[in-house]
């Protein structure tokens, strides 16, 4: 299941625009089945900039760790820290309470100029496999 | 190279499992996931496909000899029906191979091998024990090797077979029938769980396997794969050849030096291995938890007093203790718990202490020390 009202990177983050200028991020649920069980999750600290594809954290499940990309460029207002408890609640929620970061957007521009949509983000998926 | 397969690969197909390569194998990492996997052991039981394994048979009179000049224990020792523990030394007293040694009778033994390094171990058997390597037969293609592990292991198993498993007390074997397949049940393993080592022959494993989780179903028997293997060997602080013990690093120095019986006589890298015991060594095998966020992996440096030394052998997040968990070579006088060091994870010094080992041990298990005292109080 891919929502289709994100936007996608090829190293599967997503994100989503909240109508204010400002972006969830997130990792897909493609990458959390293929990570495994996530047992780390590690952010970047509230406030920091980040330019696209920025190194924003890593996500380390028991098997591997995976650097997470920011696939815009914006400064980081909010961090989800409810994962430094439960960080498994990026396997069980990939898209909804197990969000990474939000960030107030670049004016650079809509992540529509380089992002994927949900339909060619599917076939990336498909085409990795 | 196509990878090999064990006689259970569609079995872990239709299971769920998921496919990787593993020293030429294909082999299952993970069914349910590693964690779920991982706590089913610890409180239940789960079921390892280990066919990847080698099984060299040695017989006959030169059979006993062989292994005594190729290993450290004391085979001589050995009582049909028991097993040990032991290695395939370099003259420098590290690892081949770590293995594990059974005698079926005064003249058979069966030798157990790690899977990337079965064709290696006979390369090496065949060039240190001359003519005597006749002796030695490789049964690995036609042996499947199942590992059952975890609190209801025993329970589920007894529903399955006539031996008496009570009787099959730690590091020993029978052999006879389970679910009507003739093999050899073994107490032993790699989880630091109680559990069995069940060798039947190839053709037969995938009709035991199926019994065996037929029978376990009640019980909570979970099919386990090679990535909770991984993670339960870590929390025992089992040795993985390959990571933590290799044929850089001496049977001294992994701290396995209770496999070394130098009044046995002669074998190969006796002379180091004796000397070390007598002068110490100078960096050994300890277990560490690390005291800040983060998950410590094979490889990532470690900082000594400012000073880099070595890298994590193996190292991750153990599911059980809740805890990063890992194993480094630290100099001989920084081994202690409570030795504070770094281990550099992608570029951060993230502190870490040397703790007792093993990090996990099963509630209920005797330690050996208090077993000796015991012994002595008698």
């Amino acid at each position: 299941m891919i929502p289709d009202d994100l936007y996608y990177s090829k190293e599967h983050e997503w994100l989503r625009l909240e109508g204010d200028g400002s972006a969830t991020i997130g990792i897909t649920d493609h990458a959390q089945q293929e990570l495994g069980d996530i047992v780390y999750v590690e952010l970047p600290d509230p406030h920091a900039a980040l330019e696209a594809d920025d190194v924003m954290g890593s996500v380390e499940s028991v098997k591997a760790v995976s650097e997470i990309f920011c696939p815009v460029g914006g400064t980081v207002t909010e961090v989800n820290e409810s994962l430094e408890d439960a960080p498994e609640v990026v396997n069980s929620d990939p898209y909804g309470e197990g969000w990474l970061i939000r960030l107030r957007l670049d004016d650079a521009g809509s992540p529509a100029a380089t992002m994927l949509s949900a339909g060619a983000y599917e076939k990336h998926v498909a085409s990795e496999e | 190279m196509s990878l090999r397969r064990t006689p259970l690969h569609a079995l872990h197909k239709e299971l769920g499992g998921r496919l990787v390569p593993f020293a030429g194998w294909e082999m299952p990492v993970q069914f349910g996931g590693v964690v779920s996997e991982h706590l089913a052991v610890r409180r239940q039981a789960g079921l390892f496909d280990v066919s990847h394994m080698g099984e060299l048979r040695v017989s006959g009179p030169d059979a006993l000899p062989l292994l005594q000049r190729l290993t450290p224990n004391d085979v001589s020792r050995l009582v049909p029906g028991r097993a040990q523990y032991s290695a395939l030394t370099t003259d420098s007293g590290g690892f081949v191979d770590d293995i594990i040694v059974y005698r079926r009778g005064e003249e058979s033994f069966l030798v157990v091998t790690n899977a990337a390094n079965t064709a290696r171990d006979l390369a090496w058997i065949r060039e240190r024990g001359g003519t005597a390597a006749e002796c030695v037969e490789d049964l690995s293609d036609e042996t499947a090797l199942l590992a059952l592990h975890g609190p209801r292991a025993q329970a589920i198993l007894q529903t399955l077979t006539d031996l008496d498993l009570t009787a099959v007390r730690y590091y020993r074997f029978a052999e006879g029938e389970v679910a009507g397949v003739p093999g050899t049940v073994a107490r032993m393993g790699y989880t630091g769980e109680d559990g069995f080592e069940i060798m039947v022959p190839a053709d037969r494993a995938e009709e035991l396997a199926r019994r065996l989780f037929d029978a376990g179903a009640p019980e909570g028997l979970v099919p386990t794969g090679l990535g909770a293997r991984d993670t339960l060997r870590l929390e025992a602080k089992m040795a993985l050849h390959g990571n933590d013990i290799d044929e850089d690093h001496s049977v001294e120095e992994a701290d396995l030096g209770w496999i070394v019986k130098p009044d046995k006589g002669e074998f190969i890298g006796r002379d180091v291995l004796v000397a070390q015991r007598q002068n110490g060594v100078t960096r050994k095998l300890v277990g560490f938890e690390l005291r800040d966020r983060g998950v410590p992996r094979h490889g990532y440096p470690i900082v000594v007093n400012g000073e880099p030394f070595g890298e994590v052998t193996s190292g991750g997040h153990a599911p059980f203790l809740k805890k990063s968990l890992g194993l480094a070579y630290l100099p001989a006088d920084a081994c202690e718990p409570g030795q504070a060091f770094e281990v550099v994870i992608r570029g951060r010094p993230v502190p870490a202490e040397v703790v007792p080992t093993p990090f996990y041990v099963r509630p209920g298990k005797k330690k050996k020390k208090k077993k000796r005292a015991a012994a002595a109080a008698v």
